[in-house]
């Protein structure tokens, strides 16, 4: 028994350490062969996104352009007026940005919190000639009385990050957190004192807009199922030479442009649309009583339904394919109907392929962009939309980066959900 | 229809089968299955044994022709109220289902109560001994252990009828005949009937009360084992059920159950006419390989022809002699490895012999 508990040596090495060298050099190889994608994953995919998500809770900008003034407001209570020391910081700082021609790009950021807050800043270039000399906080009301209110200085604060130096690699990196965007993604914001505060109620958005966003994705994954088993259990029990043609057909849509198939739904569902003249000519509506089905939620979950639904498809026929004939006939044999032989053994048998297909078409939904800019109206948008918005019109980058951590939050949140309840490994996808 | 087939538990009346339309897989089938027999169909792959099996089973429908069982006609009953259990080649375990789970399926489905179900699947693990696995999945078994559950599963509800379709062709050989000999005694012990395929003819000898040898669609033989291998009806028969040499020759004269053929190199045989059509006629004389002396006393056989020994291979318990006499060189003799057995050298002229009445002319060759 003492020899078992023994390590086995060969040559003097554990036959352990024996086993790990022979297998090194495979290892090895087989990291050799992954590695070109690896890196190119990772220079432009993975640094790009972990980058973008950082801009999430990264505020540098006041702090970059603004030095002292950032440091100094946030020494300030926000209770009164700041000292005269804090505005003289404030005009040597916003005189230096505007020689630099920083000025616009403080003037925006500001402006994202502040109403009139562009014009307030964009004034100093103008007012700030004009004032020599101290006392400056007199001379500043002087110039716009805004500059005379705490909120206006509390505003200030509160787009200002405090600035910290980080030392990796010997290379020092400037970051200054906030919480501020996420706080503003999910329709919250500090008050004058720094308080977390709901926003006012005419300014909130974008909760909702997760909500929808989410419940189209839900309805979505819901009618593909719906509408996909059927068709996957027919391809997967029809001989060879029909299903074949029927797998053509699934896929027949990816051949085609995303953008043609979106707008192709346009031209079937607006009111003067195909669908509706049919309809009409049918004398199921009346020509007053067209149908609005598009530029709505209703357009949103109809093109998203079928463009989705090859995505639910094709893991649910993969998985059906592999359920054995004879287990459905044995089941038969052993006195089960048709109807309880699919119940008790199709179902479960095929619920790794709904799994896969469901959690598929649910995370692409959640992303899905084009589709609702096109076809979904005011009521059809959903949060990407607005990402895109941020990204591309307001450029207020921080905030849309903390809207897309929230979204992809929740939707790890749900797989790992879907993992507790159903069990990731369960999960097939072809 | 012969006289076994009118009061047969299991019978097949003129049944045919065709997929296409064109071609006929099953031709003109009757066949009677006593209640409580372990009737075996036999046959090369694609002979149709297997969708008579399917017929009777419900899942492939006949042509023409009616299928009854325990005397009534079950034609247009669907699979699932035949009440006939089947254990098919891959088993068919339903791997989401545990064990007991397993074989509590066709009990639930027939609402039993649960306190008899609980009891009937115990008894059903008892009797494949398999009582302490009823909480695993069958992945988590061997192939023979999934092969118990199987069998199990197929009798649990007590079925009128046990279908078997190649159960044992995925084992390897050792457990393979194992499990014949476990099947074998379940089925003597339950006196269960049991129509079972397979194209394993060693293993259709081991199990079986009767055998029924396919091929082509059509019913070679019908009979017991024994009588299987010693009185084979057909050439094909005698071909397909164990080792058999034959000679292809043209019947000369026929008399009182024998007979005498001439082969091609002008020997004549004598032999028993069993399948013969008349003087004139081509026949195949077939005889076993263990029923051939050779260097026979003198005049202690009615046959006797010179050969010369090619090959041999010794095999432990006999020696297999492979010869070339009578114009082919497949000529087959097992001689025993006993005590005083002739000793033979590759090359060397021999004279080989062998009775009459254990060479039988068959059908000739189409």
């Amino acid at each position: 028994m003492a020899q078992a508990t023994q390590p086995i040596m060969i040559d003097g090495v554990p036959l352990k350490e024996q086993l790990a060298r022979a297998e090194r050099r495979k290892k090895y190889i087989a990291f050799g062969m992954v590695l070109p994608l690896l890196l190119f994953i990772i220079v432009t995919f993975a640094i790009p996104i972990l980058s973008m998500l950082f801009r999430g809770v990264d505020n540098p900008r006041m702090a970059m352009l603004v030095p002292n003034l950032t440091a100094a407001v946030q020494q300030w209570d926000a209770t009164e007026l700041p000292s005269e020391e804090v505005f003289e910081i404030a005009f040597h700082d916003l005189t230096a940005a505007k020689n630099a021609g920083h000025l616009g790009k403080i003037a925006t950021h500001v402006n994202y919190s502040l109403s009139g807050g562009r014009s307030l800043i964009l004034k100093t270039k103008r007012k700030f000639k004009k004032i020599k000399s101290g006392p400056y906080r007199e001379a500043m009301i002087k110039s716009d009385k805004r500059w005379g209110k705490v909120h206006t200085w509390a505003v200030i604060k509160k787009v200002s990050s405090r600035y910290y130096s980080v030392e990796v690699f010997g290379q020092s990196f400037g970051v200054a957190p906030t919480a501020r965007y996420l706080l503003n993604a999910m329709d919250l914001d500090y008050d004058d004192l720094g308080k977390v505060v709901e926003k006012p109620e005419e300014k909130q958005i974008y909760v909702t807009l997760f909500i929808r966003t989410l419940w189209i994705s839900l309805l979505v994954t819901l009618l593909t199922l719906i509408i996909g088993y059927p068709i996957a259990y027919l391809i997967s029990t029809t001989p060879p030479k029909i299903s074949n043609l029927l797998i053509i057909m699934v896929l027949l849509p990816f051949w085609t442009s995303l953008l043609v198939r979106t707008t192709s739904w346009i031209v079937l569902l607006q009111t003067q649309g195909v669908l509706n003249d049919i309809m009409v000519w049918l004398g199921i509506v009346s020509e007053q009583g067209r149908i609005q089905m598009i530029f709505n939620l209703r357009g949103t979950l109809i093109a998203m339904t079928q463009i989705l639904l090859p995505f639910m498809v094709l893991p649910m026929y993969s998985v059906m394919k592999t359920i054995p004939l004879y287990e459905l006939r044995a089941s038969q044999s052993l006195g089960a109907n048709p109807f309880v032989t699919f119940f008790r053994i199709f179902w479960p048998r095929s619920i790794p392929g709904i799994g896969a297909g469901g959690l598929l078409v649910f995370v692409l939904s959640v992303g899905y962009y084009i589709t609702p800019a096109l076809v979904g109206g005011s009521k059809g948008q959903m949060i990407s939309n607005q990402i895109a918005f941020h990204m591309k019109s307001s450029l207020n980058w921080g905030l849309a980066a903390a809207m897309g951590s929230i979204m992809l939050v929740a939707v790890l949140i749900l797989y790992y959900l879907y993992d507790r309840v159903v069990g990731i490994d369960k999960m097939k996808l072809g | 229809m012969d006289a076994s087939q009118t009061d047969a538990y299991v019978s097949f009346n003129e049944v045919q089968k065709s997929y296409d339309g064109e071609n006929l897989v099953v031709k003109d089938l009757n066949l009677g299955v006593q209640r409580g027999e372990f009737m075996t169909m036999l046959g090369p792959s694609g002979s149709g044994k297997t969708t008579c099996l399917m017929m009777l089973a419900g899942f492939e429908t006949a042509t023409s022709g009616e299928i009854m069982l325990d005397g009534t006609a079950i034609n247009d009953v669907p699979p699932w109220k035949r009440d006939i259990g089947i254990v098919f080649q891959n088993y068919a375990l339903f791997p989401h289902m545990t064990v007991r789970e397993n074989l509590a399926y066709p009990l639930e489905v027939r609402k039993t109560p649960k306190a008899e179900i609980s009891e009937r699947v115990n008894k059903a693990l008892g009797m494949v001994q398999l009582e302490g696995f009823s909480g695993r999945r069958p992945g988590q078994l061997s192939g023979g252990q999934q092969q118990r559950v199987a069998v199990a599963r197929a009798l649990v509800f007590e079925p009128k009828l046990v279908l078997m379709d190649e159960p044992l062709g995925a084992l390897d050989k050792q457990l393979r005949e194992q499990m014949q000999y476990e099947i074998k005694h379940i089925h003597e012990n339950l006196g269960v009937t049991v129509v079972y395929v397979t194209h394993d003819q060693s293993e259709a000898l081991t199990m079986s009360n009767r055998v029924c040898v396919f091929d082509d669609g059509v019913v070679q033989q019908v009979a017991a084992p024994d009588v299987l291998y010693e009185q084979p009806e057909n050439a094909f028969v005698a071909q397909f059920i164990g080792e058999n040499n034959t000679f292809v020759g043209t019947v000369k004269e026929a008399s009182n159950g024998h007979c005498v053929a001439e082969v091609q190199t002008g020997e004549s045989l004598k032999a028993l006419a069993i399948n013969i059509a008349g003087p004139g006629t081509r026949t195949t004389l077939s005889l076993r390989p263990e029923r051939v002396s050779i260097n026979p006393e003198a005049g202690s056989c009615d046959n006797s022809v010179q050969g010369t020994v090619k090959e041999l291979i010794y095999l432990g318990d006999h020696i297999r002699a492979r010869l070339a006499l009578c114009g082919q060189d497949q000529f087959i003799v097992k001689v025993p490895n006993a005590a005083r057995h002739s000793h033979l050298t590759e090359g060397e002229s021999v004279v080989v012999g062998w009775h009459s009445e254990d060479c039988r002319a068959l059908d000739g060759p189409a």
